[in-house]
């Protein structure tokens, strides 16, 4: 528990480092890409250059003192003002947008595994049936379609066609947020397109992880021993076989489920939905680099914090794993 | 993962190994294992047409990529069977031309995010001690960076680098899966007879681990290599779509890109996106295919019809 503790701080540490060292690695400055976009109207003045950088917040002293000034940034969660949305801070416009993120990525991924998981325990039992084949196949069709092709389709069909769901943003511009009942469905009707998408596309992982791992403990030794103890089939495949079936399938989880802060860019780009995602990607259009460098790094840390997670349930429920 | 995979089908069904099998016996069974399979079947052929396509396409192609003299915005009828786009471009065409973008940056990019998950993965499973511990570490941080975010932060900073940032930031991220499945079957086959023998006899290490376990895992790289090349196809097709890629290449990302980009659905056009889309569906479909015969390969419990139900009592 403690190596495991260690570990998870020095893997933080480290992601936390290659946050730091990546856009010092990178050819050019936020100023020079500042005075680029200038320099598309015409020449551009060394004053104005210089009004840039001091306006950007140009690094200042040797690599160790920017290092400590960035620890201590984030430490505090200070990342300073949006380069775009100036003069909004990075701060407020995360928490802005991170609610939306997690209660419809969040939601979607935990219903997606629960669903994916039971139903590939299913067509492992029903190995050979259609009950087997019917899942599997659709779900590894599913799973290969991109991402946003499958948003764009379902918005074409849904959305411009049917007229079923709202094809744009978080809510209606005529509702105000807030807990009421009016909100909170119009809100999940803006929600519906985008958490349809990430099931379709998420689901055939889980059931073929599931039923692969299934059929792997179906024909270890104790649960042929199960089945001649005559205990009923329910038991055997639920109990015995999936109980052990599901570790790798929960790594998995602990994976995407840190994953769903970034994973979310295509689809709430498609949709305009406004959380994370969308904030990463109008940060990398607009060359955001404060905002840019604040999202990877809580979207890396909720990984993190995500997996460290999964890793001490999976302790609790694989003993082996205990020494 | 817990360890699914005790041995490949070589040193499974030949219990005595004492050489490591020719490299091509290994890769031959392996086609043969994968033809048997259905699946895979139809994942092969599948995959033999876009590679095809890819080749000879701009031959079959009925017009240039960028041949922009034709009316703009135009349904699908005789002269253009899949529409023209905003910018006066042949659909179909652009739609050829395209496959080789595709194909070549999810070759490419499975290929090499491969060949790093070989390196390292037996690196790590070969050695012992600190050594091992350090690339632990760095392969379980790439392995929880995740991994879009990352590539379009990446190809953000190097803005306009074209196909060559794409492969480049696809293979970052990409080889730490990999990576940690061989290192896995690395540390089963390390105590084998034939590997204990190799040492005794003062083989180096780099020997043992290149030519005594490496071609045991024919099966396995095989596998790494189909699903990494998968990732990269979608990988790709996601970054252009964002148009964080080379919006002047022809290639199925960029297509869907410049179709959203003139709000092709508003104006009905949905062939412009479906057609690239279902392209882009179809290859990362055949190589899952195949993945779910290679998948059997070394897992015999897997396989599907008579072999199956032998190697399963």
């Amino acid at each position: 528990m403690l190596g495991r503790l260690g570990l998870f701080v020095l893997t933080l540490w480290a992601a936390v480092t290659v946050n730091f060292v990546l856009p010092r690695l990178m050819p050019g400055t936020p100023a020079d890409a500042a005075v680029a976009k200038l320099a598309q109207n015409g020449p551009v003045s060394e004053a104005t250059r210089a009004a840039i950088e001091a306006q950007l917040g140009v690094p200042d002293g040797n690599l160790l003192a920017q290092y400590g000034s960035y620890l201590r940034q984030v430490a505090t969660l200070d990342f300073g003002v949006s380069y775009t949305f100036y003069p909004q801070t990075v701060s407020s416009m995360v928490s802005q947008a991170l609610p939306y993120t997690l209660l419809l990525v969040g939601l979607v991924t935990v219903l997606a595994f629960v669903l994916g998981t039971l139903v590939g325990v299913l067509s492992a039992w029903k190995r050979g049936t259609w009950l087997d084949a019917l899942p599997t196949l659709s779900g590894s069709f599913l799973s290969t379609f991109p991402y946003f092709w499958t948003a764009l389709l379902l918005l074409f069909f849904l959305g411009f066609v049917l007229h079923w769901f709202p094809t744009t943003g978080a809510y209606s511009a005529t509702t105000t947020p807030g807990f009421t009942l009016a909100f909170l469905g119009d809100a999940l009707a803006h929600a519906a397109l985008p958490a349809i998408t990430i099931l379709l596309t998420s689901l055939g992982g889980w059931i073929l992880g599931m039923r692969n791992a299934m059929i792997n403990t179906l024909g270890d030794d104790y649960v042929t021993f199960a089945e001649a103890n005559g205990l009923r089939g329910r038991t055997v495949a639920l109990r015995y076989a999936a109980r052990n079936a599901i570790l790798p399938n929960l790594t998995g989880f602990g994976l995407s489920l840190g994953g769903v802060v970034g994973g979310s860019v295509l689809v709430e780009q498609v949709f305009g939905y406004p959380g994370i995602g969308y904030l990463l990607f109008n940060a990398v259009i607009g060359q955001d680099y404060p905002l840019m460098q604040a999202l990877f790094l809580m979207i890396t840390v909720s990984v993190l914090v995500a997996n460290f997670l999964v890793d001490v349930l999976y302790g609790l429920l694989d003993p082996r794993t205990r020494r | 993962m817990a360890t699914p995979h005790t041995g490949t089908t070589p040193s499974t069904s030949e219990p005595d190994v004492q050489h490591a099998p020719s490299a091509w016996r290994s890769v031959g069974r392996v086609l043969a294992t994968l033809w048997d399979n259905r699946k895979a079947r139809v994942g092969l052929v599948l995959l033999a047409f876009f590679l095809l396509l890819a080749l000879v396409g701009p031959l079959l192609a009925p017009y240039g990529a960028k041949d922009n003299t034709f009316p703009r915005s135009q349904d699908a009828g005789t002269a253009h069977w899949l529409g023209t786009t905003a910018a006066g471009e042949d659909v179909l065409s652009q739609l050829v031309h395209g496959a080789r973008t595709s194909v070549l940056v999810g070759f490419t990019a499975g290929l090499l995010a491969t060949a790093v998950a070989v390196l390292i993965g037996l690196s790590w499973g070969y050695t012992r001690g600190w050594v091992a511990e350090v690339i632990g570490f760095v392969v379980n941080l790439f392995l929880v960076v995740p991994a879009l975010p990352f590539m379009i932060v990446i190809a953000a900073y190097l803005q306009n680098g074209g196909v060559a940032v794409i492969v480049a930031v696809i293979v970052i991220t990409g080889w730490a899966w990999g990576a940690r499945v061989l290192r896995s079957q690395t540390q089963s086959l390390r105590s084998r007879d034939f590997v204990e023998a190799a040492r005794f006899s003062g083989d180096s290490a780099p020997r043992i681990v290149f030519r005594e376990i490496l071609p045991n895992m024919t099966s396995l790289i095989a596998g790494s290599f189909f699903g990494a090349a998968t990732a990269a196809i979608l990988a790709e097709a996601g970054l252009e779509f964002l148009g964080l890629g080379d919006t002047s290449v022809v290639s199925w990302g960029t297509m869907i890109y410049w179709a959203q980009n003139s709000s092709a659905l508003l104006t009905g056009q949905w062939a412009l996106l479906f057609a690239p889309g279902l392209c882009i569906a179809l290859l990362a479909l055949s190589l899952t295919l195949v993945n779910f015969g290679v998948d059997a390969v070394s897992n015999p419990r897997l396989r599907e019809g008579s072999r199956a139900r032998k190697a399963d009592r």
